[in-house]
């Protein structure tokens, strides 16, 4: 068969896109507190106010007679991501992940010139990557330093962890690996591998590349089920607590976890994908009901809040 | 969920508003469902002939009045160097000739379109006829008298008199009274309406006409039209001299209600009206769009614009259509369009264009629009100057094409220049970014997505059933609205999300 019953779609408690959008996005995030999510710099600047460690900023380029100058932001670090300040779904995301003798080159070892990394600034500036393709500004972040205990685990990219915070609760969680598919991105539809990741634990579940399961990283070879993220606990205290600066009822919230700095925030999302069900093997459903049975006067912290998904959600 | 119980009663009484609209519309108006449907005109001659006596005639023909079963459409009259005049009061209508200096064989001919029409009823009847003087011998004779008293004493009502009379008139073997009276000179109708008079009965003299296909040089039947009053109110019932039966309106046009004569001449002679006639079907809105030129029964709708803007709406109004495409290709099904509402206008172009023209034209342009903007790329531009760019690159091509095709003798060809160049050119650049970005998979997968949208949108849009209700029944924006607006609150699964989900629901 094709296609799977909607029915045992139902009863596994798998959440569609249509619902998503009107019973979830719609219903629990204020319109009027996107530009904050949408943003990269307000997100940042709302971050660095409820300190949510986020990866250091090394410059913005808000105009066109800028761009010239980018060199002086990104000399003698050695390596740095420029992304559109209002991208979305990962588009524009430069990453340089090494600096030599002042040549440029990405993930994947290829090179890249000055004039290109200029030209990109210039189209992010122009609004090319930004939602409803008005003008932006270019954000130089400077790179993580990825944790060893993901050595093997990624292929020329910066894994990142996603979880879902659902009024505050931490309801879901994955990690996406990017692969030589994804160049190097963490996107799970331009081919990352998909793990899902027990809340109570930070350990591997599952995993998931193109939607289909996988065992093994498709080019470093790992056995995905042994991933462990390290500092779990800062990491999954750090995404709950997003709820509160951001006031956003359904966040997809994506963390990094950097070697000397621990886990940080890398941004959010307002409309987080569903792709994390099927990372998990499970349906998100059950979970926000029960969230939402809880009702808004339960007056948990954090800690709290944390404590009630381990006990509920672990697997 | 008060909210959400106002949402359902919104877009039910939105569905019910425009079916009840729609409904009404083709009840009162008689607007058809289906395009196709036809309705039967009769085009009908009267040929006026007569001897002008070298001076002025005036000639003046009674014409239909509106009434049960038809509706006069058009009206004109033929008749070279008379003034012509239509003329119309309480009494009649009529046709007026006049000229100042005629002699010899004079030929006039007055032309009219009667649409079969059973909406139509016949005028209102708001007072009786005159009798008129008591001259007329038969009636007054001692025959006469005696079958006004046999009648009298076996009927109840005018009708069942005048039916009781001509039973008599037309008896197998008819009395002494009767024949006494039919040896005269006049009438079987005269001998009826004088003997109706004279039992102070209103009666009118009818002209009316048989219609039958093709038939020429007919003239009018008489028919007798008997008049009564009770309780206030008056009706009138025809009848045929020669027969007892009841006259069979069907087919049956009546010409000359008038009462006083079917042509009145002054100034000429031996006069003679003849009729011809045909039978024609015309599509039943065309008919009925004559039919309401008269009576203003449209003003309210699209048909009461001027005709430019009438073409204009059909297409304005076919976009709600396309617009449901798309909304149920996008929450049902889940696929992908580069531009939400970019396969609609894509559809509108395939329109003008016809659709394999249009899917060939679009496929090539969009194809080496991609090529020569991945040169592009490689310039350093700024955005807004590259898409400029890719417009120019556009036009040229689409003038390239047009030319190409031209002189190769493939005159559909010319056709690619309906394309919005706009839109083109933004999924020409969105196109060549998304393939940067994603991969040609991704392009493909979009682009395709966009094309079967469009291509569906163009069968819902483009057919002549669709067209037609979309076009002349208002109400049924509002339930395509209504069906978006339900479609908004759809919260199920998408047909693709059922595809990808699948390994989840397999695992066990």
């Amino acid at each position: 068969m094709f296609f799977s019953s909607p029915f045992k779609l139902r009863d596994k408690g798998i959440m569609g896109m249509n619902q998503r959008n009107s019973g979830y996005i719609g219903r629990y995030n204020p319109r009027k507190l996107y530009p904050l999510v949408d943003n990269k710099l307000k997100t940042k600047i709302i971050a660095k106010e409820a300190n949510v460690t986020t990866p250091a900023l090394l410059g913005v380029i808000s105009m066109q007679a800028e761009v010239e100058g980018v060199e002086t932001y990104i000399k003698g670090t050695p390596g740095f991501v420029i992304k559109p300040a209002k991208g979305s779904g990962g588009k524009g995301i430069l990453v340089i992940t090494k600096v030599e003798n002042g040549r440029y080159y990405k993930p994947n070892g290829d090179e890249v010139a000055l004039a290109e990394i200029k030209r990109h600034v210039t189209d992010i500036l122009a609004g090319l990557f930004s939602l409803g393709g008005s003008a932006d500004v270019a954000v130089v972040e400077g790179l993580i330093q990825f944790d060893n205990a993901f050595d093997g685990f990624s292929f020329e990219g910066v894994p990142d962890v996603r979880v879902i915070v659902f009024k505050g609760f931490p309801v879901m969680a994955m990690m996406r690996l990017s692969t030589a598919a994804s160049d190097g991105k963490a996107n799970l539809h331009q081919g990352a591998v998909g793990v899902g990741i027990d809340i109570t634990s930070g350990k591997a579940i599952n995993a998931v590349q193109f939607d289909k399961p996988v065992q093994f990283h498709p080019d470093t070879g790992k056995e995905l089920g042994l991933l462990q993220v390290p500092k779990w606990e800062r990491l999954i205290y750090l995404a709950s607590s997003c709820y509160e600066m951001s006031g956003m009822g359904y966040l997809g919230t994506d963390m990094v976890l950097d070697r000397d700095l621990g886990p940080m925030l890398l941004e959010l999302n307002a409309r987080p994908g569903l792709a994390i069900q099927i990372a998990n093997g499970q349906g998100i459903l059950p979970r926000l009901k029960l969230i939402e049975s809880l009702g808004d006067d339960h007056g948990m912290t954090v800690e709290q809040r944390i404590e009630f998904c381990k006990k509920h959600f672990s697997s | 969920m008060n909210a959400r119980i106002f949402f359902f009663v919104l877009v039910a009484s939105l569905m019910s508003l425009g079916v009840f609209q729609s409904v009404q519309r083709h009840m009162a108006l008689d607007i058809p469902w289906i395009p196709g449907e036809t309705r039967t005109i009769w085009n009908i001659d009267a040929k006026v002939d007569f001897n002008a006596n070298d001076g002025p005639v005036l000639a003046t023909l009674t014409t239909p009045e509106r009434q049960a079963g038809f509706t006069k459409i058009s009206q004109n009259a033929a008749s070279p160097g008379y003034g012509l005049s239509f003329l119309e009061d309480k009494e009649s209508k009529r046709a007026e000739w006049t000229i100042r200096e005629a002699s010899g064989k004079q030929t006039l001919y007055y032309n009219i379109q009667m649409l079969e029409d059973n909406k139509s009823v016949d005028q209102k009847i708001t007072e009786m006829p005159e009798l008129f003087d008591k001259e007329y011998t038969a009636s007054s004779s001692t025959a006469g008298r005696a079958i006004i008293n046999d009648a009298l004493k076996t009927s109840a009502d005018a009708y069942s008199f005048t039916r009781e009379v001509l039973k008599q008139l037309n008896a197998d073997v008819p009395n002494q009274n009767v024949t006494l009276i039919l040896t005269s000179k006049a009438s079987k109708t005269d001998i009826l309406i004088a003997l109706l008079n004279a039992a102070e009965i209103p009666t009118k003299k009818i002209g009316a006409l048989v219609l039958e296909d093709g038939r020429r040089r007919q003239h009018l039947t008489p028919l007798v039209e008997v008049f009564q009053e009770s309780e206030g109110v008056i009706t009138s019932r025809l009848f045929d001299a020669s027969s007892v039966g009841a006259v069979d309106r069907d087919k049956l046009l009546l010409w000359d209600q008038s009462g006083v004569a079917l042509l009145e001449l002054t100034g000429a002679s031996d006069s003679k009206v003849s009729f011809s006639m045909i039978e024609q079907e015309q599509p039943a809105l065309s008919a009925l769009l004559q039919k309401s030129e008269n009576d203003h029964l449209f003003n309210f709708s699209i048909h009461s614009l001027p005709v430019e803007d009438q073409s204009l709406f059909k297409g304005i109004l076919m976009i709600p259509l396309g617009v449901l495409i798309v909304v149920m290709m996008r929450v049902l099904v889940g696929l992908k369009t580069s531009g939400t509402f970019m396969p609609v206008l894509i559809a509108m172009a395939f329109i003008q264009t016809s659709l394999i023209t249009g899917l060939v034209g679009f496929i090539l342009l969009v194809a080496v629009g991609l090529f020569i903007r991945s040169y592009l790329s490689h310039l350093n531009l700024l955005l807004v100057s590259r898409i400029s760019t890719v417009i120019i690159m556009v036009i040229l091509l689409i003038a390239l094409f047009g030319v190409l095709s031209y002189k190769l003798g493939l005159t559909e060809g010319l056709k690619i220049t309906f394309f919005p160049m706009i839109i083109l050119s933004w999924t020409i650049e969105r196109m060549s970014v998304l393939w940067e970005e994603e991969g040609a998979k991704e392009v493909m997968a979009q682009g395709g997505g966009s094309l079967l949208v469009a291509v569906l949108a163009y069968f819902v849009m483009s057919n002549d059933v669709t067209r037609h209700l979309m076009f002349n029944f208002i109400g049924l924006q509002f339930v395509v609205m209504s069906l978006v607006l339900l479609l908004g609150s759809y919260t199920g699964y998408r047909l693709l999300e059922l595809r990808r989900f699948k390994p989840l629901v397999d695992k066990e």
